[in-house]
Protein backbone atom coordinates (compact mmCIF):
# COMPACT_ATOMS: atom_id res chain seq x y z
CA UNK A 1 0.00 0.00 0.00
CA UNK A 2 2.82 2.36 0.91
CA UNK A 3 4.40 1.57 -2.46
CA UNK A 4 1.24 2.54 -4.27
CA UNK A 5 0.90 5.84 -2.38
CA UNK A 6 4.52 6.58 -3.04
CA UNK A 7 4.09 5.87 -6.80
CA UNK A 8 0.98 7.99 -7.28
CA UNK A 9 2.73 11.34 -7.98
CA UNK A 10 5.16 9.62 -10.35
CA UNK A 11 2.39 7.68 -12.12
CA UNK A 12 -0.12 10.48 -12.70
CA UNK A 13 2.25 12.58 -14.78
CA UNK A 14 1.15 14.47 -17.87
CA UNK A 15 3.15 12.08 -20.08
CA UNK A 16 1.53 8.96 -18.64
CA UNK A 17 -1.93 10.53 -18.81
CA UNK A 18 -1.41 11.46 -22.47
CA UNK A 19 -0.35 7.86 -23.15
CA UNK A 20 -3.42 6.52 -21.37
CA UNK A 21 -5.69 8.97 -23.17
CA UNK A 22 -4.20 7.98 -26.52
CA UNK A 23 -4.79 4.32 -25.72
CA UNK A 24 -8.31 5.00 -24.51
CA UNK A 25 -8.93 6.92 -27.75
CA UNK A 26 -7.57 4.01 -29.76
CA UNK A 27 -9.80 1.57 -27.85
CA UNK A 28 -12.87 3.73 -28.48
CA UNK A 29 -11.96 4.32 -32.12
CA UNK A 30 -11.47 0.58 -32.78
CA UNK A 31 -14.76 -0.25 -31.13
CA UNK A 32 -16.73 2.50 -32.84
CA UNK A 33 -15.29 1.99 -36.33
CA UNK A 34 -15.52 -1.80 -36.07
CA UNK A 35 -19.05 -1.83 -34.66
CA UNK A 36 -20.43 0.84 -37.01
CA UNK A 37 -19.02 -0.82 -40.15
CA UNK A 38 -20.05 -4.19 -38.71
CA UNK A 39 -23.59 -2.92 -38.12
CA UNK A 40 -23.94 -1.60 -41.67
CA UNK A 41 -22.60 -4.86 -43.12
CA UNK A 42 -24.92 -6.79 -40.80
CA UNK A 43 -27.86 -4.89 -42.34
CA UNK A 44 -26.66 -6.01 -45.78
CA UNK A 45 -26.23 -9.58 -44.55
CA UNK A 46 -29.75 -9.67 -43.10
CA UNK A 47 -31.16 -8.26 -46.33
CA UNK A 48 -29.35 -10.95 -48.36
CA UNK A 49 -30.41 -13.62 -45.88
CA UNK A 50 -34.06 -12.72 -46.43
CA UNK A 51 -33.83 -12.99 -50.22
CA UNK A 52 -36.76 -15.15 -51.29
CA UNK A 53 -36.75 -17.79 -54.02
CA UNK A 54 -35.04 -21.07 -54.74
CA UNK A 55 -32.14 -19.46 -56.58
CA UNK A 56 -31.17 -17.65 -53.38
CA UNK A 57 -30.86 -20.81 -51.26
CA UNK A 58 -27.00 -20.87 -51.49
CA UNK A 59 -26.92 -17.19 -50.54
CA UNK A 60 -29.14 -17.80 -47.53
CA UNK A 61 -27.01 -20.79 -46.47
CA UNK A 62 -23.83 -18.69 -46.67
CA UNK A 63 -25.40 -15.92 -44.55
CA UNK A 64 -26.73 -18.33 -41.91
CA UNK A 65 -23.43 -20.23 -41.79
CA UNK A 66 -21.47 -17.01 -41.33
CA UNK A 67 -23.63 -15.93 -38.39
CA UNK A 68 -23.72 -19.33 -36.74
CA UNK A 69 -19.96 -19.93 -37.12
CA UNK A 70 -18.68 -16.56 -35.95
CA UNK A 71 -21.03 -16.42 -32.98
CA UNK A 72 -19.49 -19.66 -31.74
CA UNK A 73 -15.81 -18.77 -32.08
CA UNK A 74 -14.02 -16.94 -29.24
CA UNK A 75 -13.12 -13.39 -30.21
CA UNK A 76 -9.44 -14.07 -29.52
CA UNK A 77 -9.45 -16.86 -32.10
CA UNK A 78 -11.05 -14.48 -34.64
CA UNK A 79 -8.26 -11.98 -33.97
CA UNK A 80 -5.56 -14.58 -34.61
CA UNK A 81 -7.36 -15.86 -37.72
CA UNK A 82 -7.54 -12.34 -39.15
CA UNK A 83 -3.94 -11.60 -38.13
CA UNK A 84 -2.52 -14.65 -39.88
CA UNK A 85 -4.80 -14.39 -42.88
CA UNK A 86 -4.14 -10.68 -43.45
CA UNK A 87 -0.40 -11.18 -43.02
CA UNK A 88 -0.43 -13.62 -45.90
CA UNK A 89 -2.32 -11.33 -48.28
CA UNK A 90 -1.22 -7.85 -47.14
CA UNK A 91 2.02 -7.95 -45.25
CA UNK A 92 2.06 -4.23 -44.48
CA UNK A 93 -1.43 -4.05 -42.91
CA UNK A 94 -1.35 -2.17 -39.60
CA UNK A 95 -2.31 -3.85 -36.36
CA UNK A 96 -5.10 -1.26 -36.00
CA UNK A 97 -6.56 -2.40 -39.35
CA UNK A 98 -6.35 -6.02 -38.27
CA UNK A 99 -8.06 -5.19 -34.97
CA UNK A 100 -10.85 -3.26 -36.70
CA UNK A 101 -11.44 -6.05 -39.23
CA UNK A 102 -11.62 -8.58 -36.39
CA UNK A 103 -14.14 -6.47 -34.49
CA UNK A 104 -16.09 -5.98 -37.69
CA UNK A 105 -16.28 -9.68 -38.46
CA UNK A 106 -17.46 -10.42 -34.95
CA UNK A 107 -19.89 -7.49 -34.81
CA UNK A 108 -21.52 -8.53 -38.10
CA UNK A 109 -22.39 -11.97 -36.71
CA UNK A 110 -23.83 -10.63 -33.46
CA UNK A 111 -25.65 -7.54 -34.69
CA UNK A 112 -27.09 -9.46 -37.66
CA UNK A 113 -29.08 -11.53 -35.17
CA UNK A 114 -30.17 -8.39 -33.31
CA UNK A 115 -31.30 -6.79 -36.59
CA UNK A 116 -33.05 -9.93 -37.78
CA UNK A 117 -34.93 -10.20 -34.49
CA UNK A 118 -35.96 -6.54 -34.77
CA UNK A 119 -37.16 -6.85 -38.36
CA UNK A 120 -39.10 -10.01 -37.58
CA UNK A 121 -40.91 -8.20 -34.77
CA UNK A 122 -42.62 -5.95 -37.34
CA UNK A 123 -45.96 -7.53 -38.36
CA UNK A 124 -45.81 -9.17 -41.80
CA UNK A 125 -48.98 -7.26 -42.70
CA UNK A 126 -46.83 -4.12 -42.97
CA UNK A 127 -44.67 -5.79 -45.62
CA UNK A 128 -47.75 -7.09 -47.40
CA UNK A 129 -49.25 -3.62 -47.60
CA UNK A 130 -45.97 -2.37 -49.07
CA UNK A 131 -45.76 -5.25 -51.57
CA UNK A 132 -49.32 -4.68 -52.69
CA UNK A 133 -48.29 -1.10 -53.52
CA UNK A 134 -45.29 -2.28 -55.56
CA UNK A 135 -42.62 -1.46 -52.99
CA UNK A 136 -39.42 -3.40 -53.66
CA UNK A 137 -37.74 -5.40 -50.88
CA UNK A 138 -34.99 -2.86 -50.23
CA UNK A 139 -37.36 0.10 -50.14
CA UNK A 140 -39.73 -1.81 -47.84
CA UNK A 141 -36.86 -2.53 -45.47
CA UNK A 142 -35.51 1.02 -45.49
CA UNK A 143 -38.78 2.94 -45.30
CA UNK A 144 -41.22 0.60 -43.54
CA UNK A 145 -39.66 -2.20 -41.51
CA UNK A 146 -36.37 -0.73 -40.28
CA UNK A 147 -37.92 2.49 -38.92
CA UNK A 148 -40.40 0.35 -36.98
CA UNK A 149 -37.72 -2.08 -35.83
CA UNK A 150 -35.28 0.55 -34.45
CA UNK A 151 -36.80 0.45 -30.93
CA UNK A 152 -36.08 -3.30 -30.85
CA UNK A 153 -32.66 -3.08 -32.54
CA UNK A 154 -30.97 -0.01 -31.04
CA UNK A 155 -30.82 -0.89 -27.29
CA UNK A 156 -29.20 -4.33 -27.67
CA UNK A 157 -26.95 -3.04 -30.47
CA UNK A 158 -25.63 -0.29 -28.19
CA UNK A 159 -25.29 -2.77 -25.33
CA UNK A 160 -23.24 -4.95 -27.66
CA UNK A 161 -20.96 -2.05 -28.65
CA UNK A 162 -20.52 -1.02 -25.01
CA UNK A 163 -19.58 -4.54 -23.98
CA UNK A 164 -17.17 -4.63 -26.90
CA UNK A 165 -15.22 -1.70 -25.45
CA UNK A 166 -14.15 -4.22 -22.81
CA UNK A 167 -13.62 -7.07 -25.26
CA UNK A 168 -11.18 -5.01 -27.33
CA UNK A 169 -8.74 -5.66 -24.48
CA UNK A 170 -8.13 -8.95 -26.27
CA UNK A 171 -6.51 -7.21 -29.24
CA UNK A 172 -3.65 -6.32 -26.87
CA UNK A 173 -2.64 -9.93 -27.51
CA UNK A 174 -1.46 -9.02 -31.00
CA UNK A 175 0.29 -5.86 -29.80
CA UNK A 176 -2.19 -3.08 -30.53
CA UNK A 177 -1.47 -0.15 -28.23
CA UNK A 178 -4.90 -0.11 -26.72
CA UNK A 179 -5.66 0.47 -23.07
CA UNK A 180 -4.85 -2.96 -21.64
CA UNK A 181 -1.64 -3.21 -23.65
CA UNK A 182 -0.60 0.21 -22.33
CA UNK A 183 -1.37 -1.01 -18.82
CA UNK A 184 0.95 -3.99 -19.23
CA UNK A 185 3.65 -1.68 -20.54
CA UNK A 186 3.35 0.71 -17.59
CA UNK A 187 3.31 -2.27 -15.23
CA UNK A 188 6.53 -3.51 -16.83
CA UNK A 189 8.05 -0.08 -16.21
CA UNK A 190 7.78 -0.85 -12.51
CA UNK A 191 4.50 0.81 -11.56
CA UNK A 192 2.31 -1.11 -9.16
CA UNK A 193 -0.08 -3.46 -10.96
CA UNK A 194 -2.91 -2.41 -8.67
CA UNK A 195 -2.30 1.26 -9.42
CA UNK A 196 -1.93 0.77 -13.17
CA UNK A 197 -4.81 -1.63 -13.73
CA UNK A 198 -6.99 0.22 -11.19
CA UNK A 199 -6.56 3.30 -13.38
CA UNK A 200 -7.14 1.25 -16.56
CA UNK A 201 -10.34 -0.19 -15.02
CA UNK A 202 -11.51 3.36 -14.23
CA UNK A 203 -10.82 4.36 -17.85
CA UNK A 204 -12.93 1.46 -19.16
CA UNK A 205 -15.71 2.43 -16.78
CA UNK A 206 -15.57 6.10 -17.84
CA UNK A 207 -15.83 5.07 -21.51
CA UNK A 208 -18.57 2.49 -21.04
CA UNK A 209 -20.81 4.19 -18.50
CA UNK A 210 -21.93 7.22 -20.56
CA UNK A 211 -22.60 4.95 -23.54
CA UNK A 212 -24.65 2.62 -21.33
CA UNK A 213 -26.61 5.64 -20.11
CA UNK A 214 -27.18 6.69 -23.72
CA UNK A 215 -28.41 3.17 -24.45
CA UNK A 216 -30.82 3.27 -21.52
CA UNK A 217 -32.08 6.71 -22.52
CA UNK A 218 -32.69 5.56 -26.08
CA UNK A 219 -34.39 2.40 -24.84
CA UNK A 220 -36.84 4.43 -22.77
CA UNK A 221 -37.32 7.02 -25.48
CA UNK A 222 -37.88 4.46 -28.22
CA UNK A 223 -40.17 2.34 -26.06
CA UNK A 224 -42.59 5.27 -25.72
CA UNK A 225 -45.34 4.86 -28.28
CA UNK A 226 -44.86 7.25 -31.18
CA UNK A 227 -48.30 8.75 -30.71
CA UNK A 228 -47.59 9.71 -27.10
CA UNK A 229 -44.28 11.33 -28.03
CA UNK A 230 -45.99 13.38 -30.70
CA UNK A 231 -48.81 14.50 -28.45
CA UNK A 232 -46.26 15.62 -25.83
CA UNK A 233 -44.51 17.65 -28.48
CA UNK A 234 -47.78 19.17 -29.60
CA UNK A 235 -48.68 20.17 -26.04
CA UNK A 236 -45.34 21.86 -25.51
CA UNK A 237 -45.56 24.01 -28.61
CA UNK B 1 -64.78 -6.72 -72.63
CA UNK B 2 -64.86 -7.16 -68.85
CA UNK B 3 -62.73 -4.83 -66.74
CA UNK B 4 -61.53 -7.75 -64.66
CA UNK B 5 -61.95 -11.41 -65.58
CA UNK B 6 -60.93 -14.16 -63.20
CA UNK B 7 -60.81 -17.58 -64.85
CA UNK B 8 -60.39 -20.85 -62.97
CA UNK B 9 -58.12 -19.18 -60.42
CA UNK B 10 -56.37 -21.64 -58.12
CA UNK B 11 -54.23 -21.13 -55.01
CA UNK B 12 -53.02 -23.20 -52.10
CA UNK B 13 -51.51 -22.71 -48.66
CA UNK B 14 -49.02 -25.55 -48.32
CA UNK B 15 -50.89 -28.76 -49.05
CA UNK B 16 -54.29 -27.13 -48.64
CA UNK B 17 -56.13 -26.13 -51.82
CA UNK B 18 -57.82 -22.85 -50.91
CA UNK B 19 -59.03 -21.84 -54.37
CA UNK B 20 -60.09 -24.71 -56.58
CA UNK B 21 -60.94 -22.85 -59.75
CA UNK B 22 -62.70 -19.54 -59.12
CA UNK B 23 -64.21 -17.65 -62.04
CA UNK B 24 -66.09 -14.38 -62.23
CA UNK B 25 -65.90 -11.20 -64.20
CA UNK B 26 -66.72 -7.59 -63.59
CA UNK B 27 -67.54 -4.71 -65.92
CA UNK B 28 -66.09 -1.24 -65.56
CA UNK B 29 -67.76 0.70 -62.74
CA UNK B 30 -69.43 -2.37 -61.29
CA UNK B 31 -69.26 -3.60 -57.72
CA UNK B 32 -68.89 -7.32 -57.09
CA UNK B 33 -69.29 -8.71 -53.59
CA UNK B 34 -67.70 -12.00 -52.62
CA UNK B 35 -69.70 -13.61 -49.85
CA UNK B 36 -69.61 -16.96 -48.15
CA UNK B 37 -68.66 -18.70 -44.93
CA UNK B 38 -65.28 -18.22 -43.25
CA UNK B 39 -62.56 -20.21 -44.97
CA UNK B 40 -64.36 -20.26 -48.30
CA UNK B 41 -61.45 -18.46 -50.00
CA UNK B 42 -62.95 -14.97 -50.44
CA UNK B 43 -60.00 -13.08 -49.01
CA UNK B 44 -57.57 -15.39 -50.81
CA UNK B 45 -59.09 -14.32 -54.13
CA UNK B 46 -58.24 -10.70 -53.32
CA UNK B 47 -54.77 -11.59 -52.03
CA UNK B 48 -54.06 -13.61 -55.14
CA UNK B 49 -55.14 -10.75 -57.41
CA UNK B 50 -52.37 -8.55 -55.94
CA UNK B 51 -49.84 -11.38 -55.79
CA UNK B 52 -49.69 -11.71 -51.99
CA UNK B 53 -50.78 -15.33 -52.29
CA UNK B 54 -49.24 -17.04 -55.32
CA UNK B 55 -51.70 -18.37 -57.87
CA UNK B 56 -51.12 -22.00 -58.78
CA UNK B 57 -53.41 -22.06 -61.80
CA UNK B 58 -55.97 -20.23 -63.89
CA UNK B 59 -55.58 -16.73 -65.18
CA UNK B 60 -56.65 -13.16 -64.57
CA UNK B 61 -57.24 -10.54 -67.24
CA UNK B 62 -57.38 -6.82 -66.59
CA UNK B 63 -58.70 -4.94 -69.63
CA UNK B 64 -57.69 -7.93 -71.78
CA UNK B 65 -54.15 -7.79 -70.39
CA UNK B 66 -53.31 -11.21 -69.01
CA UNK B 67 -51.48 -11.21 -65.66
CA UNK B 68 -48.63 -13.68 -65.51
CA UNK B 69 -48.24 -14.30 -61.79
CA UNK B 70 -44.80 -15.84 -62.32
CA UNK B 71 -43.48 -12.65 -63.88
CA UNK B 72 -42.50 -9.81 -61.58
CA UNK B 73 -43.00 -7.26 -64.36
CA UNK B 74 -46.52 -8.52 -65.08
CA UNK B 75 -47.38 -8.55 -61.38
CA UNK B 76 -46.09 -5.01 -60.97
CA UNK B 77 -48.28 -3.94 -63.89
CA UNK B 78 -51.29 -5.57 -62.22
CA UNK B 79 -50.53 -3.86 -58.89
CA UNK B 80 -50.31 -0.58 -60.77
CA UNK B 81 -53.96 -0.98 -61.65
CA UNK B 82 -55.33 -2.73 -58.58
CA UNK B 83 -55.27 -1.37 -55.02
CA UNK B 84 -56.30 -3.30 -51.95
CA UNK B 85 -57.68 -2.20 -48.58
CA UNK B 86 -57.07 -4.70 -45.80
CA UNK B 87 -59.30 -5.81 -42.96
CA UNK B 88 -56.70 -4.64 -40.41
CA UNK B 89 -55.96 -1.39 -42.32
CA UNK B 90 -52.19 -2.12 -42.34
CA UNK B 91 -51.27 1.56 -42.25
CA UNK B 92 -47.53 2.14 -41.94
CA UNK B 93 -47.16 2.74 -38.21
CA UNK B 94 -43.97 4.78 -38.56
CA UNK B 95 -45.51 7.37 -40.86
CA UNK B 96 -47.89 10.25 -40.37
CA UNK B 97 -51.28 9.96 -42.06
CA UNK B 98 -50.31 12.28 -44.90
CA UNK B 99 -47.12 10.29 -45.53
CA UNK B 100 -49.06 7.02 -45.49
CA UNK B 101 -51.14 8.37 -48.34
CA UNK B 102 -48.35 10.04 -50.33
CA UNK B 103 -45.46 7.59 -49.97
CA UNK B 104 -46.40 5.16 -52.74
CA UNK B 105 -47.53 7.73 -55.34
CA UNK B 106 -44.31 9.75 -54.90
CA UNK B 107 -41.75 6.99 -54.32
CA UNK B 108 -43.19 4.22 -56.45
CA UNK B 109 -45.27 5.94 -59.10
CA UNK B 110 -42.84 8.90 -59.20
CA UNK B 111 -45.61 11.47 -59.48
CA UNK B 112 -44.77 15.11 -58.62
CA UNK B 113 -44.78 15.72 -54.86
CA UNK B 114 -46.97 18.84 -54.90
CA UNK B 115 -49.60 17.16 -57.07
CA UNK B 116 -49.62 14.04 -54.87
CA UNK B 117 -49.86 16.13 -51.71
CA UNK B 118 -52.85 18.06 -53.04
CA UNK B 119 -54.46 14.81 -54.16
CA UNK B 120 -53.87 13.23 -50.73
CA UNK B 121 -55.37 16.22 -48.93
CA UNK B 122 -58.42 16.06 -51.19
CA UNK B 123 -58.86 12.31 -50.58
CA UNK B 124 -58.42 12.64 -46.82
CA UNK B 125 -60.97 15.44 -46.83
CA UNK B 126 -63.30 13.20 -48.84
CA UNK B 127 -63.14 10.52 -46.14
CA UNK B 128 -63.61 13.20 -43.45
CA UNK B 129 -60.07 13.30 -42.09
CA UNK B 130 -58.75 16.63 -43.31
CA UNK B 131 -57.73 17.53 -39.75
CA UNK B 132 -55.65 14.40 -39.15
CA UNK B 133 -52.87 14.84 -41.72
CA UNK B 134 -50.10 15.07 -39.14
CA UNK B 135 -51.39 12.35 -36.80
CA UNK B 136 -49.86 8.89 -36.54
CA UNK B 137 -52.05 5.81 -37.13
CA UNK B 138 -52.05 4.83 -33.44
CA UNK B 139 -53.67 8.16 -32.60
CA UNK B 140 -56.75 7.36 -34.72
CA UNK B 141 -59.75 5.13 -34.10
CA UNK B 142 -60.22 1.97 -36.13
CA UNK B 143 -62.82 3.61 -38.35
CA UNK B 144 -60.57 6.57 -39.00
CA UNK B 145 -57.62 4.29 -39.80
CA UNK B 146 -59.74 2.32 -42.21
CA UNK B 147 -60.80 5.51 -43.98
CA UNK B 148 -57.12 6.51 -44.24
CA UNK B 149 -56.46 3.08 -45.75
CA UNK B 150 -59.16 3.76 -48.35
CA UNK B 151 -57.65 7.18 -49.12
CA UNK B 152 -54.21 5.58 -49.38
CA UNK B 153 -55.50 3.05 -51.89
CA UNK B 154 -57.30 5.73 -53.91
CA UNK B 155 -54.17 7.91 -54.02
CA UNK B 156 -52.65 5.23 -56.23
CA UNK B 157 -55.37 6.04 -58.80
CA UNK B 158 -56.29 2.39 -59.20
CA UNK B 159 -58.64 1.17 -61.88
CA UNK B 160 -59.93 -1.53 -59.58
CA UNK B 161 -60.28 -1.37 -55.81
CA UNK B 162 -60.30 -4.49 -53.65
CA UNK B 163 -61.85 -4.22 -50.18
CA UNK B 164 -61.19 -7.11 -47.81
CA UNK B 165 -63.77 -7.20 -44.99
CA UNK B 166 -63.02 -3.56 -44.32
CA UNK B 167 -65.61 -3.19 -41.60
CA UNK B 168 -65.20 -6.45 -39.69
CA UNK B 169 -62.45 -5.16 -37.37
CA UNK B 170 -64.46 -2.06 -36.45
CA UNK B 171 -66.76 -1.25 -33.56
CA UNK B 172 -70.39 -1.21 -34.74
CA UNK B 173 -70.71 2.56 -34.44
CA UNK B 174 -67.68 3.05 -36.69
CA UNK B 175 -68.93 0.79 -39.48
CA UNK B 176 -71.17 3.37 -41.09
CA UNK B 177 -68.47 5.98 -41.53
CA UNK B 178 -66.48 3.50 -43.61
CA UNK B 179 -69.52 2.26 -45.53
CA UNK B 180 -70.36 5.86 -46.41
CA UNK B 181 -66.94 6.28 -47.99
CA UNK B 182 -67.44 3.11 -50.05
CA UNK B 183 -70.95 4.22 -51.11
CA UNK B 184 -69.40 7.42 -52.39
CA UNK B 185 -66.85 5.49 -54.44
CA UNK B 186 -69.54 3.32 -55.98
CA UNK B 187 -71.47 6.41 -56.96
CA UNK B 188 -68.31 7.79 -58.57
CA UNK B 189 -68.07 4.68 -60.74
CA UNK B 190 -65.10 2.90 -59.16
CA UNK B 191 -64.80 -0.76 -60.11
CA UNK B 192 -64.72 -2.66 -56.84
CA UNK B 193 -64.46 -6.21 -55.59
CA UNK B 194 -65.38 -6.44 -51.97
CA UNK B 195 -65.51 -9.16 -49.40
CA UNK B 196 -68.12 -8.37 -46.80
CA UNK B 197 -70.35 -9.83 -44.15
CA UNK B 198 -72.57 -6.75 -44.17
CA UNK B 199 -75.37 -8.30 -46.22
CA UNK B 200 -77.65 -5.27 -46.13
CA UNK B 201 -74.80 -3.19 -47.46
CA UNK B 202 -73.97 -5.78 -50.12
CA UNK B 203 -77.60 -5.85 -51.24
CA UNK B 204 -77.59 -2.07 -51.50
CA UNK B 205 -74.28 -1.54 -53.23
CA UNK B 206 -73.33 -4.65 -55.23
CA UNK B 207 -74.24 -5.19 -58.88
CA UNK B 208 -73.31 -8.80 -58.60
CA UNK B 209 -72.85 -11.20 -55.70
CA UNK B 210 -70.52 -14.18 -55.91
CA UNK B 211 -71.26 -16.83 -53.31
CA UNK B 212 -68.22 -18.96 -52.54
CA UNK B 213 -67.80 -22.08 -50.46
CA UNK B 214 -64.92 -24.51 -50.17
CA UNK B 215 -62.76 -22.61 -52.64
CA UNK B 216 -65.26 -22.60 -55.51
CA UNK B 217 -68.00 -20.28 -56.74
CA UNK B 218 -71.26 -21.98 -55.83
CA UNK B 219 -73.60 -19.41 -57.31
CA UNK B 220 -73.52 -15.87 -58.58
CA UNK B 221 -75.97 -13.27 -59.73
CA UNK B 222 -77.60 -9.95 -58.78
CA UNK B 223 -78.10 -9.53 -55.01
CA UNK B 224 -81.89 -9.70 -55.17
CA UNK B 225 -81.78 -13.01 -57.03
CA UNK B 226 -79.12 -14.57 -54.83
CA UNK B 227 -80.53 -13.37 -51.53
CA UNK B 228 -84.21 -13.99 -52.25
CA UNK B 229 -84.21 -16.92 -54.69
CA UNK B 230 -80.97 -18.85 -54.46
CA UNK B 231 -80.83 -21.81 -56.83
CA UNK B 232 -78.49 -24.05 -54.86
CA UNK B 233 -79.18 -25.64 -51.50
CA UNK B 234 -75.85 -24.47 -50.16
CA UNK B 235 -76.60 -20.82 -50.96
CA UNK B 236 -80.17 -21.15 -49.68
CA UNK B 237 -78.87 -22.61 -46.45
CA UNK B 238 -76.22 -19.88 -46.03
CA UNK B 239 -78.42 -16.91 -46.87
CA UNK B 240 -81.30 -18.45 -44.95
CA UNK B 241 -79.19 -18.42 -41.81
CA UNK B 242 -77.64 -14.98 -42.11
CA UNK B 243 -80.53 -13.03 -43.60
CA UNK B 244 -82.94 -14.17 -40.93
CA UNK B 245 -81.40 -11.62 -38.52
Amino acid sequence: MDRIIEQIPRFFTADNMVLLLQSAGLTLAMTLVGCVIGFVLALVLVFLRQTPGKWAIPLRIICVTYVEVFRRIPFLVVIYLVLFFIQTVATNASLFTIAVISICIYAIAYTAEIIRGGLESVPTTQMEAARAMNFGRLRTMLTITLPQAWPIIIPPAIAFAVSFIKDTALVSQIGVFELTFRGKELNNQGYSGVLVFGTIALCYFLMSFPLSMLGQYLEKRLATPRGQRTSRKIRRT
Amino acid sequence: MPHLAVNELRARYGALDVLKGVSFSIEKGQVVALVGPSGSGKSTVLRTLVGLTPATGGNVMINDDRIDFASTASLRRARDQIAIVFQQYNLFQNMRIIDNVTVAPTKIKKRPKAEVRADAERLLAMVGLADKLQAFPDQLSGGQQQRVAIARALALHPEILLLDEVTSALDPELVNEVLDSIRQLAEDGMTMVLVSHEMAFVREIADQVVFMDGGVVVEHGPPAQLFDNPKTDRARNFFGKILRH
